[in-house]
């Protein structure tokens, strides 16, 4: 079992009357006692064979050869499997539902399979995923991680049906979606890597394929405990506001809280490997007199399975008249407050920039150059220099381009919800927990 | 029959034992604990009477439960005392001992100590706790060895210098724990005040009361050279200290002054948490009266309505002491 450290960055103190407890929780998850390899892991490939694969014809080429490195790089042992999916999911190998181990046989027999799938029909995205969560059903206890290729809209199934379908499905796998040249929508694909705690990316030519896939198959296999949740515990008349995903990338769980026990809430968080994340809590309490200090919440990290307790923090709040202390905003909730602007700014700007709202598109877009500018976030600002003519990047006066490739704009959404992790002042705050 | 029983324990002792046979308390000299309380952790919260964790946080309501230190109180009958942590403070920096010396019955000597924790400096609550039972300590050797109050007084503020010393981080001697330093010594040949910082003593005797102390302040030192209140007051960081007790302060001799043995009157020993609410002699003495413990009591509560905005320390000596105990005196 890995071993989690928790370490919660806030100012408790709170002037006089103040309600809302912010805090930023770091929870870093180092390989302990098992190599990554003793743990289980099972994973599905879903490849898109919907007609538009074939054009360019290129494309369905490129996801077979990548889909093949993907297999390449399981390690011995991991079950797998590979779907097609079209207006309807079909299981390509195994050839019964199940799983098989990978090995030098299986793997062979399973790029055989995939060399002979042909593009042909619709798009239901919600349909791959209900065949995956059948496959994945036969592997009990395993890590789960699937891949979802495509490269169109989910024109042939309405979008309630997939909503009820990722309420079906979340918690069963995590999925990480890439979508391939330029015709597919970055939030539909968001709508489905947030309900299954993945990544979204876009993948502009059909030959990065391979080493994307390589690169995910080989981050999936490096995970070690397969369902993390982060437990909050608040205490009578308090409420929990939010509990956003903020580092490596924005995620709202606020609403996919499970209530564990009284006044006590699991936020599902996925898989875990040898990595580090930081979760934005929000509580709201009762304001108590000033001197009055108070548990505002207990932040823990549960195994699902089994119920163990990985690691813990605290959140207080202290009530004081200083203003010294109370007006001091933690750099980290700083931070990440303005990480989760600027994915608001960009993803408002681009929606008016569709809409040919110029003066929002330019507000908007303007902010989020000043924003990443100031926040030191090189890669986004990077993006946003190919959308916009940035003028001053300080103020963020920008003029909007007549032209704008719609690779350089799906790429800018689709990063826009990746943060820059906080620089810590503290360094390696906290010890053993 | 005896005269005398142990205060502890309640079993009969001679008027001559110097312990008590069947608990080993000492008769001839009682003490506030040193270290301060050691509060037992409270079970329930007092907030909403849920359970109490281990870490000492409600379980139901989240409320961290009161620190010992945050509401300290002592009552030996002839002295009380007592130590809030006031309505804007986080914890209490302040601290106070005692010690009455001699049989129960007819006490030798009162000795006193408050110490105030420089709030700007850290563990400040540790050097007021530490200079408080390193001073009592030593006045109540020295008069116990014989010394006069004057001497005692001197030395105990030597030791509280010594102790609260060997708090301070060599590699932040800025950050130095410091704290106040008041200390009274009450025996039959009247009552001796030894100071260093802004803790104060005043003598409650109906017109005549007064303040026996001089603050250790710029302030203070310039409404002695005659500058009215106001003018003082104008001058920047007037009501900084100008002394303290700490690894960064310059050591030297208390200021030490008298009551006479023949002017009955109450003792009060206070921090500026009072003071500052009540600054004149004639306002504390018009809220003073009955037993010391009521005093102490009264005193706080009146400095916590007037707001509370620092930690607040009031001890209360009747002079002459006669023995008695205050339960009757509700």
């Amino acid at each position: 079992m890995s071993d989690f450290e928790v370490e919660v960055y806030q100012n408790e103190y709170l002037p006089q009357g103040a309600a809302e407890v912010n805090a930023v929780v770091t929870v870093t998850s180092r390989g302990g006692g098992a190599p990554a390899g003793d743990t289980p892991a099972a994973e599905v490939l879903i490849v898109d064979c919907s007609g538009s694969m074939d054009h360019p014809r290129t494309k369905l080429a490129a996801a077979k050869r990548a889909t093949g490195a993907a297999i390449d790089t399981l390690r011995d042992g991991v079950a797998f499997a590979v779907i097609a999916g079209t207006d309807n999911a079909e299981l390509v190998y195994p050839p019964r539902l199940g799983m098989v181990p990978a090995d030098a046989a299986s793997r062979a027999e399973a790029k055989q399979a995939v060399q002979r799938l042909r593009a042909d029909r619709g798009t239901a995205m919600g349909e791959w995923l209900l065949l995956a969560k059948d496959v994945f059903a036969t592997q009990a206890g395993a890590l789960r991680h699937a891949i979802l290729l495509t490269d169109g809209k989910n024109v042939h199934e309405r979008a309630h049906k997939l909503d009820r379908i990722l309420g079906e499905v979340a918690g069963q796998f995590v999925c990480d979606c890439r979508g391939v040249g330029t015709d597919w929508e970055v939030r539909e694909l968001r709508k489905i890597a947030d309900a299954l705690l993945g990544s979204v990316g876009i993948v502009a030519e059909a030959e990065d394929l391979e080493a994307d896939f390589r690169e995910m198959t080989a981050a999936a296999m490096g995970k070690e405990v397969a369902d993390v949740a982060l437990r909050v515990w608040t205490p009578q008349g308090a409420t929990v506001k939010f509990v956003k995903q903020v580092e490596p990338s924005l995620l709202d769980l606020t609403a996919r809280r499970e209530e564990s026990a009284p006044r006590s809430g699991d936020y599902p968080t996925g898989a875990w490997g040898s990595e580090s994340r930081d979760y934005h809590v929000c509580v709201r309490v009762p304001p108590a007199a000033v001197g009055e200090k108070m548990l505002a919440a207990r932040v823990s990290l549960v195994a699902t399975g089994t119920g163990e307790v990985l690691g813990k923090g605290q959140v207080l709040a202290v009530w004081t008249d200083d203003t010294a202390l109370s007006t001091k905003i933690s750099p980290e909730v700083a931070h990440y407050t303005g990480q989760a602007e600027l994915a608001a700014v960009i993803e408002e700007g681009l929606e008016a920039q569709r809409k040919g709202q110029i003066e929002t598109a330019t507000a908007k877009l303007g902010r989020a150059v000043a924003l990443a500018n100031s926040s030191g976030h090189e890669d986004t600002a990077k993006l946003l220099a190919k959308v916009v003519d940035v003028v001053d990047p300080v103020r963020g006066t920008v003029r909007l381009r007549r032209q704008v490739s719609a690779v350089d704009a799906m790429t800018l959404e689709s990063r826009s919800q990746v943060t820059k992790r906080v620089g810590k002042g503290s360094g390696e705050a906290g010890g053993e927990h | 029959m005896a005269a005398v029983s142990c205060p502890e324990c309640g079993q009969p002792a001679h008027a001559e034992d110097r312990f008590c046979e069947s608990c080993g308390l000492s008769l001839l000299l009682r003490r506030t604990p040193e270290g301060g309380p050691q509060g037992a952790r409270r079970s329930t919260c007092v907030s909403c009477a849920g359970r109490v964790d281990a870490e000492g946080f409600c379980e139901r309501c989240g409320r961290a439960q009161p620190a010992p230190r945050d509401r300290m109180e002592f009552d030996f009958g002839v002295v009380a005392g007592v130590s809030d942590r006031g309505r804007a403070r986080v914890r209490n920096e302040d601290s106070m001992a005692c010690a009455v010396v001699g049989p129960e019955s007819a006490p030798a000597a009162v000795v006193v100590v408050v110490c105030d924790g420089v709030g700007s400096t850290e563990r400040a609550d540790q050097a007021a706790q530490t200079a408080v039972d390193a001073a009592l300590a030593r006045i109540v050797d020295c008069l116990q060895a014989g010394k006069d109050p004057y001497e005692s007084t001197v030395d105990g503020s030597a030791a509280a210098f010594e102790a609260v010393e060997l708090l301070a981080e060599p590699t932040s001697p800025d950050l130095a724990p410091s704290c106040t330093l008041v200390s009274a010594v009450a025996t039959e040949e009247g009552v001796t005040v030894g100071w260093i910082g802004d803790s104060r003593a005043y003598w409650l005797a109906g017109a005549d009361s007064r303040q026996l102390t001089t603050d250790d302040t710029l302030h203070a030192q310039l409404v002695a050279a005659g500058l009215s209140d106001e003018e003082a007051s104008a001058e920047a960081n007037a009501h900084a200290l100008a002394r303290w007790v700490g690894a960064d302060a310059e050591p030297g001799l208390p200021h030490v002054v008298g009551v006479p043995p023949d002017e009955p009157g109450t003792l009060v020993v206070c921090s500026d948490g009072l003071w500052n609410y009540l600054p004149t002699a004639e306002s504390i003495a018009a809220r003073a009266s009955g037993s010391p413990a009521r005093v102490a009591a009264e005193l706080t509560a009146a400095a916590l309505e007037l707001g509370g905005g620092d930690n607040i320390t009031v001890v209360a000596v009747p002079y002459p002491f006669h023995s008695r105990r205050s339960a009757g005196d509700e």
